[in-house]
């Protein structure tokens, strides 16, 4: 009886010092925090990715909040969520999302074993920065892919593979989340963030340049069978202006691009890239039959003034 | 016998080409100068496509304070100026010259006479090595005239020079003090009246008795300069590990420079060029160049202009060896692998060292046993297996606090790790990001 | 030209120094302690040393390959032969064989592979393997066979170690017990009753002068362990002569087993020589202290056991000095 007393009383006595304890703990180490920033961060995805570019899900949220209070999500974007997530969040903090595209990973290299022979062996430690650091690469072309997958070990998403047989990084478009993370981890900024474009008839059409090499054309050329040489027929056939070349790398800009395809069959190197099936370019095949020699002579003519103009791209270069 | 307090390894020596005398390479067809041979800016081209050289000929401008011109090493036309793949793995902008014959600027004092008195102010003398494009000879190629020009609130006491030459196979300075050494003690005078200094000292590492012996004969008309000899040990060339061996003083970590010991470091090739400069007006345009290797038919010490293709030294050397696995710019514990032997010779090409297949090839990596051999190695008293794993996990703030960035990169760890990790690898990769977040700190301050 | 030219960045040589060579110095190390362990033991040792690597191989090879599925098989790099050998070393010659395979799987399977394998261990494995069975089989593990019965196993005639006799010494209180022991010199060369490495402080001694001209250890960890372990027993066998003197000390029990062979182990100790002196030290007053007090007349498997566990602490805390750093 009198065990079961002492028992019951010192258990007793416990609890209750305990709960003091945490009573007071609780209210005097309290920390306010908006509960709006706990709302805003049950509807992220909680990947803590830091795509967003703050450090992980709470930071974001804490940043919508603080946003939010300044009048505008301008700028805020979960890149793993997407528009629904942010109009969730805009839900949440009473305003309205502002609308942004989704965007998508894309890798700007082509120099597959076939495309690019390795004139040397590298021996180091797997990892593309320190690759990047020993020499310009195993191949020539000291601006393209290293194969040692930076990107691959940084994607949380594992959206990003390495094709064993090219040697090249492929990105999954349904699992990419444009968190960036791939293009900042490449020592060589092959990989690129772009829209994932406009949508027709179910996929999403959109066009690139796949090469970054910023070398003269004949040494690019050397380097890469599918290297851009800057011969300027693509910024010549597009009717958006889309493309601009800078030392001696076209570059066709996503906001301007509506994927007509004209560039990628004009493309002599191969060098453009589409996510859908470009339909063959019909006039060129169809015209010779038809064409009268009027026409012929002043195509002639046109091709005859073209050539100037292509020299003189590249003198500017 | 003297040597530095912590660390070091003993890499085999094989230095195959030592006691072969000098031999003046051949000129090359064509001369390629690389705009960027040095640390610092890169050189600014004052040449054009077709105008006439001569020997001695300056073909670029320093590109700034840090950054020192660049001279043609032989005569004939400016074929081009377009890139070529350097030392770096890179293609870098670089003047071609065709050669044609071999005349020589008239202002270059092209005779033997030992000229040993020096009129020249202190800040003269400074000028005419900065003027005559003298960087660093051991490799790291740094300017000499910013080393020189010690910062104001500094206060250098003695002159070292390093003659160590500590890297395996490599026997250019040993063959340079053999056959100069008046010239290289009265280019140690000259660097002692350019920063104000009256003690000098030559650290020879004691694998070396022939040089220190002869060093230490001539030496004996100049009562301020010293001959050191040093017990047999790698790195003892970092200029760290030399202060600490021959002065007994350790430089604190970075930024620190030796100076703030009182320290100015020299390579006994840059006192050999600093004599040609201000006693023979002879800019620097020739280096000697060992090319070794075991598999190398006939290991020679050339003297060899400048620009001049690595390809046309192997094959006096005897040709390249058919199972070559790499070429290396420099020794094997720090010079650098090539992409291809058509790499020309710079101000800093201290050696080609050819390897066969096996002697290339790394073995592979295993799993770290945590033998603490490269703590006991590391020269600079650090946890390289730390820094390197810290490094593969990208947590570059605990690379900073464990003083990544005192790293020499000597290799040494690396060198002895047993389970042929690549340590210096992934060490020199948390280096550079630790350094680049330093820098991107400073500059918001 | 027919091969591609190697690039990587330097070192471009190598000392040629690999796991294997340091695992092989050990054991060769060992080989000594193993002689005398057979001309002591004779036909038991050979049994439970040749069981003991044999088991730990075979559990190595068989949770790679099975387990853990890795494609590359880690027993050639002579880790496991050196676990078990110092198992062995650890293990009465009269245990029966289930216990000693018992005991490698635990050293292998839980000390080691469960870690990842190599390097990855917190603990020495086959100190993990000898605590288990010590706490598991408190008699087999304490009945130590009398030296000299070269053609017996598991019948073998059994006595107390000298340790036993130093415990039993200091329950009492009586210092006479103490004579009892057998004389230094024979401790020295083995001529006492004990597990298998530990009877002859001479041939692990002869080990440890290998291992120091091989480069494969420094001295501090021994050093210090045996310094501390000295000093420490000796200032108590001076203030009561109950507590043995320093020298037996020294040659009994696992003291310089442990000390050269079981606590300089790579993996589980720090990576400093500051640190080392640290761990060496505590290990050795440890040892004093259950040697003294605790209730097994052995202590320094459970020191090292227990300052394994600090290692990582000791690390952060004890770095190495740093070049150009200031003395504070």
């Amino acid at each position: 009886m009198n065990l079961i007393l002492v028992a019951v009383i010192a258990l007793g006595a416990i609890g209750l010092i305990a709960a003091v304890v945490l009573y007071v703990a609780s209210k005097k180490f309290a920390v306010f925090e908006d509960p709006r920033i706990a709302q805003v961060a049950s509807v992220l995805p909680q990947a803590n990715c830091g795509g967003c570019g703050f450090p992980g899900c709470s930071g974001f949220a804490g940043a919508c909040v603080k946003a939010a209070d300044a009048g505008s999500l301008e700028g805020k974007l979960c890149p793993v969520g997407g528009a629904p997530v942010m109009e969730k969040v805009a839900a949440i903090l009473g305003l309205e999302a502002v609308a942004s595209e989704p965007m998508l990973a894309v890798v700007r290299c082509n120099g597959s074993c076939e495309n690019r022979p390795r004139v040397v062996q590298y021996d180091g430690a797997i990892s593309c920065r320190v690759a990047h650091s020993t020499s310009g690469g195993e191949t020539l072309c000291s601006y393209g892919c290293l194969g040692c997958g930076d990107c691959v070990k940084a994607c949380k998403f594992d959206a990003i593979r390495m094709n064993p047989e090219t040697g090249l990084p492929e990105v999954d478009a349904e699992k990419c989340t444009a968190c960036g993370a791939c293009a900042k981890a490449c020592p060589r900024s092959i990989i690129e963030i772009r829209p994932k474009g406009r949508i027709v008839k179910g996929e999403a059409r959109r066009i690139w340049v796949g090469c970054v090499n910023k070398d003269k054309g004949a040494i690019a050329g050397k380097a890469c069978a599918v290297s851009c040489i800057a011969c300027g027929k693509c910024q010549k056939v597009c009717k958006k202006d889309a493309i601009t070349i800078e030392n001696n790398l076209a570059y066709i800009d996503p906001t301007k691009c509506i994927a007509c395809g004209l560039c990628f069959n004009e493309c002599p190197k191969h060098v453009i890239h589409a996510s859908f099936s470009v339909p063959a370019p019909k006039p060129k095949v169809v015209k010779p039959v038809e064409t009268t020699v009027a026409s012929v002579d002043a195509s002639q003519k046109s091709v005859a003034k073209e050539v100037p103009t292509v020299e003189k791209q590249q003198q500017q270069q | 016998m003297k040597t530095f307090r912590i660390g070091g390894v003993h890499p085999a020596e094989n230095k195959l080409s030592a006691g072969k005398p000098i031999v003046t390479a051949e000129l090359p067809k064509v001369a390629v100068f690389p705009l960027s041979q040095h640390i610092g800016a890169p050189a600014v081209a004052c040449v054009a496509k077709g105008d006439e050289v001569k020997v001695g000929t300056k073909i670029a401008d320093a590109g700034g304070f840090v950054s020192a011109p660049i001279f043609s090493s032989v005569s004939g036309k400016v074929a081009k100026i377009d890139t070529v793949i350097d030392a770096s793995g890179y293609r870098k902008p670089a003047i071609f010259i065709n050669v044609v014959g071999d005349e020589w600027e008239e202002s270059i004092d092209r005779s033997d006479t030992l000229v040993k008195d020096c009129d020249l102010e202190p800040k003269a003398i400074v000028e005419k090595i900065k003027n005559a494009g003298v960087v660093g000879m051991g490799g790291a190629c740094f300017p000499t005239h910013v080393k020189l020009t010690p910062p104001p609130t500094a206060k250098p006491e003695c002159v070292i020079v390093n003659a160590v030459e500590c890297e395996p196979y490599l026997t250019a300075d040993h063959q340079l003090m053999l056959e100069h050494p008046d010239e290289i003690l009265v280019g140690v005078t000259l660097v002692m009246k350019a920063v104000n200094v009256n003690k000098g000292y030559i650290g020879i590492e004691n694998n070396k008795p022939d040089a220190i012996k002869l060093m230490t004969e001539k030496a004996a008309q100049y009562p301020n300069i010293e001959i050191v000899p040093l017990k047999v040990k790698y790195p003892q060339g970092g200029e760290k590990q030399l202060i600490d061996a021959v002065i007994g003083r350790q430089v604190p970590a970075p930024p620190a420079l030796p100076v703030s010991v009182g320290a100015i470091l020299q390579n006994v090739g840059t006192m050999y060029a600093i004599y040609q400069a201000v006693q023979k007006n002879k800019p620097l345009f020739e280096r000697v160049v060992t090319v070794t290797g075991k598999s190398l038919a006939n290991p020679t010490n050339f003297l060899a202009r400048m620009g001049t293709p690595m390809s046309q030294l192997i094959d006096a050397c005897g040709g390249l060896p058919e199972d070559t696995g790499k070429v290396i710019g420099g020794g094997p514990m720090m010079g650098k692998a090539l992409m291809n032997t058509e790499v020309p010779i710079c101000k800093g090409s201290s050696g080609v060292l050819i390897m066969n297949q096996k002697e290339a090839k790394r073995a592979e990596a295993e799993p770290c046993i945590r033998c603490a051999k490269c703590v006991s190695a590391c020269p600079m008293g650090l946890e390289p297996y730390l820094l390197a794993n810290c490094s593969s996990m990208a947590d570059w703030e605990r690379d900073e606090k464990e003083d990544i960035t005192s790293c020499i990169e000597c290799g040494s760890c690396q060198f002895t790790c047993p389970s042929h990790r690549p340590l210096l690898d992934m060490i020199r990769l948390g280096k550079s990001t630790v350094m680049g977040i330093i820098r991107a700190r400073n500059a918001k301050k | 030209m027919a091969n591609k030219l190697i690039v990587s960045l330097s070192p471009h040589v190598h000392s040629g120094d690999s796991v294997q060579k340091n695992m092989y110095g050990v054991i060769i190390a060992l080989i000594p302690a193993l002689l005398v362990s057979l001309f002591v033991f004779g036909l038991g040792a050979a049994i439970v040393t040749i069981t003991s690597i044999a088991a730990c191989v075979l559990f190595e090879w068989a949770i790679t390959k099975y387990i853990l599925k890795r494609e590359k098989c880690t027993i050639t790099d002579g880790s496991a032969i050196l676990t078990g050998l110092l198992l062995a070393f650890n293990l009465p010659s009269n245990l029966p064989l289930w216990i000693i395979i018992i005991g490698a799987l635990v050293a292998i399977g839980v000390g080691k592979m469960t870690f990842g394998g190599l390097g990855c261990n917190p603990f020495n494995p086959a100190l993990v393997g000898r605590i288990f069975l010590l706490i598991s089989f408190p008699v087999q593990m304490t009945t130590w066979p009398t030296p000299g019965q070269l053609t017996s196993y598991t019948d073998a005639e059994t006595m107390a170690t000298p340790l036993s006799i130093m415990s039993r010494a200091i329950k009492d209180g009586n210092a006479e017990i103490l004579n009892e022991l057998p004389d230094s010199l024979s401790l020295f060369l083995g001529q006492s009753a004990g597990s298998l490495g530990e009877v002859s402080a001479l041939a692990l001694l002869l080990g440890f002068g290998w291992l120091l001209y091989k480069r494969i250890i420094t001295w501090h960890i021994p050093v210090s362990i045996l310094v501390t372990v000295f000093v420490l027993s000796g200032l108590m066998h001076i203030a009561n002569p109950a507590f043995a003197s320093p020298v037996y000390h020294l040659l009994t029990g696992g003291l310089m087993l442990g000390a050269i062979f079981m606590a300089t182990d790579y993996v589980t100790s720090p990576m400093s020589h500051k640190g080392q002196l640290v761990y060496g030290i505590s290990i050795g007053v440890l040892t004093v202290i259950i040697r003294s007090f605790g209730a097994y007349p052995e202590g320094m498997s459970f020191a090292i056991f227990i300052m394994n566990a600090f290692v990582p602490l000791i690390n952060n805390y004890f770095k190495p000095k740093r070049f150009g750093e200031v003395a504070k």
